[in-house]
């Protein structure tokens, strides 16, 4: 088996297996297999969904430094199908919000996204990863040409937007939205990093 | 450790209670962590006995006293509140404690008592929350005197007929129904009487967002999220929130205590 089959007929479907796992143990612990949701089983739900949707955002932005560093060039094989997973984890932590939380009522619904910033910046990021899920295809990237590439940066804003979010919901205690924002900081710090080095050396 | 001689009281709601192990596992405590989880991990070996409660400030009779001395005198007495967290959710809570009123009374503040203000004890070694600054130590709180003596307020020492557990406060807690629940100021060392209105922890970390009088309140929003509606713990992963009531749903017994007051800007 060459290196190409082996990357999609053995590291993409175990990629992919891991991937579920998350919205796995949320079913189970849904249904008390695998654990149980604790008293508030609406807040652990979205809490778990959102804190999976962030991580894997940070997974999906590492793809790129992880390649150029290593020069293991397949490693972008994974990037859309991580993207993906990151759209997925944040569309689930937007419906238990939106159908578990807040019961489909439009009024309230409209209102939080228009007067609370923190959830504005929530669903921004979610409606930009959606353009980005919905154009991930090879067609619609041909289709769009150079407007792909311009909409899909848009990866950066729903990350910091993101980590915004969390950050601004909480409370008081900002330890573990700090430690999304050094990481987000570190992914996005190397691209600018590069691209000034690539400036400057040609320039 | 069940506590005995507790009268039933008719400032109780006939709403169904929430388990024991909903109130007692999932707990807003900083204390012992910031997670609602930490405080029942964190809490199991807290000594809340013995303990010293200090009373002091314009009252006559101040000093040090033994908590079971000091509480000894009252009648216990078993109260089901609503409690509605800031964070909207709410719970149904069979408390037992002594009115606070009763305290005060026997206490003879004088009247240069304008407000009352609590403190948490300050003790890192023994609440790990304490060794991070995530909030002002010791946690303070303050009632005016009015809210105080209000017969609704309650010093609480037990919870479902039990000694109280010491993630929800022990061995004493301040229970006020009608305000957000981190009024509700646990295991307190001191009890002073003072003239000007006290820093509070919330409000001191948080001017904009936490007020002094913190009345639980639909018709104003929190900076950050609405107080329109609350989830109550133990209604399942598909109750839709409740609406959240005027003053938790005591506004019959203490709207009169806030008259000519904005509320909006006094939240």
């Amino acid at each position: 088996m060459n290196s190409l089959k082996q990357i999609r007929f053995v590291w993409k479907p175990v990629v992919f297996a891991l991937c579920l796992l998350p919205a796995l143990k949320a079913v189970g612990d849904t249904f008390g297999w695998t654990g149980d949701l604790g008293a508030n089983p609406v807040e652990a739900l979205q809490d778990h969904f959102g804190n999976w949707a962030l991580r894997f955002l940070m997974i999906a932005l590492a793809v790129t430094p992880l390649r150029q560093l290593s020069g293991r060039n397949w490693l972008s094989r994974f990037r859309r199908p991580l993207g993906l997973f990151a759209f997925f984890y944040a569309l689930m932590h937007f419906l238990v919000w939106l159908i578990l939380d807040q019961s489909l009522l439009w009024q309230a619904i409209k209102e939080d996204i228009v007067e609370r910033p923190f959830i504005t910046l929530g669903f921004v990021a979610v409606l930009i990863l959606l353009a980005m899920a919905l154009t991930s295809t090879a067609g619609m990237r041909r289709r769009l040409g150079r407007r792909w590439q311009q909409l899909h940066y848009g990866v950066y804003l729903a990350a910091i937007l993101g980590v915004w979010h969390y950050w601004w919901q909480v409370k008081k205690d900002i330890s573990e939205p700090l430690i999304y924002a050094l990481i987000l900081s570190a992914l996005l710090g190397y691209r600018l990093f590069r691209r000034w080095h690539r400036t400057h050396r040609h320039g | 450790t069940k506590l005995t001689g507790i009268v039933q009281s008719k400032f109780s709601t006939s709403e169904a209670a929430n388990s024991f192990e909903d109130i007692s596992t999932y707990n807003n405590f900083y204390e012992f962590g910031t997670g609602k989880a930490d405080p029942h991990e964190n809490a199991q070996d807290f000594q809340a006995r013995p303990w010293t409660l200090e009373v002091a400030g314009h009252a006559e009779h101040t000093g040090r006293y033994q908590l079971e001395d000091f509480i000894k005198p009252y009648t216990l007495e078993e109260r089901i509140y609503r409690m509605r967290c800031v964070e909207a959710w709410s719970m149904v809570i069979p408390w037992v404690g002594i009115p606070l009123a009763a305290i005060i009374k026997k206490t003879a503040p004088t009247s240069n008592a304008k407000f009352v203000r609590f403190e948490t004890l300050n003790d890192p070694q023994q609440m790990p929350g304490q060794r991070s600054r995530v909030l002002q130590w010791p946690y303070r709180e303050g009632l005016t005197m009015a809210e105080a003596m209000h017969p609704l307020t309650l010093m609480a020492v037990g919870l479902y007929g039990q000694v109280l557990p010491n993630q929800n406060g022990a061995p004493l807690r301040l229970v006020v129904p009608w305000k957000y629940g981190f009024k509700g100021i646990k295991s307190i060392v001191k009890i002073e009487f003072v003239e000007k209105m006290p820093e509070t922890t919330w409000n001191m970390s948080a001017p904009h967002e936490y007020g002094f009088y913190a009345n639980v309140n639909p018709n104003v929003a929190h900076p950050r999220w609405s107080q329109a509606r609350e989830r109550r713990i133990g209604s399942g992963l598909f109750a839709s929130k409740q609406e959240t009531l005027m003053f938790n749903g005591y506004a019959e017994q203490v709207a009169s205590l806030y008259e000519g007051l904005d509320l909006k800007r006094n939240f």
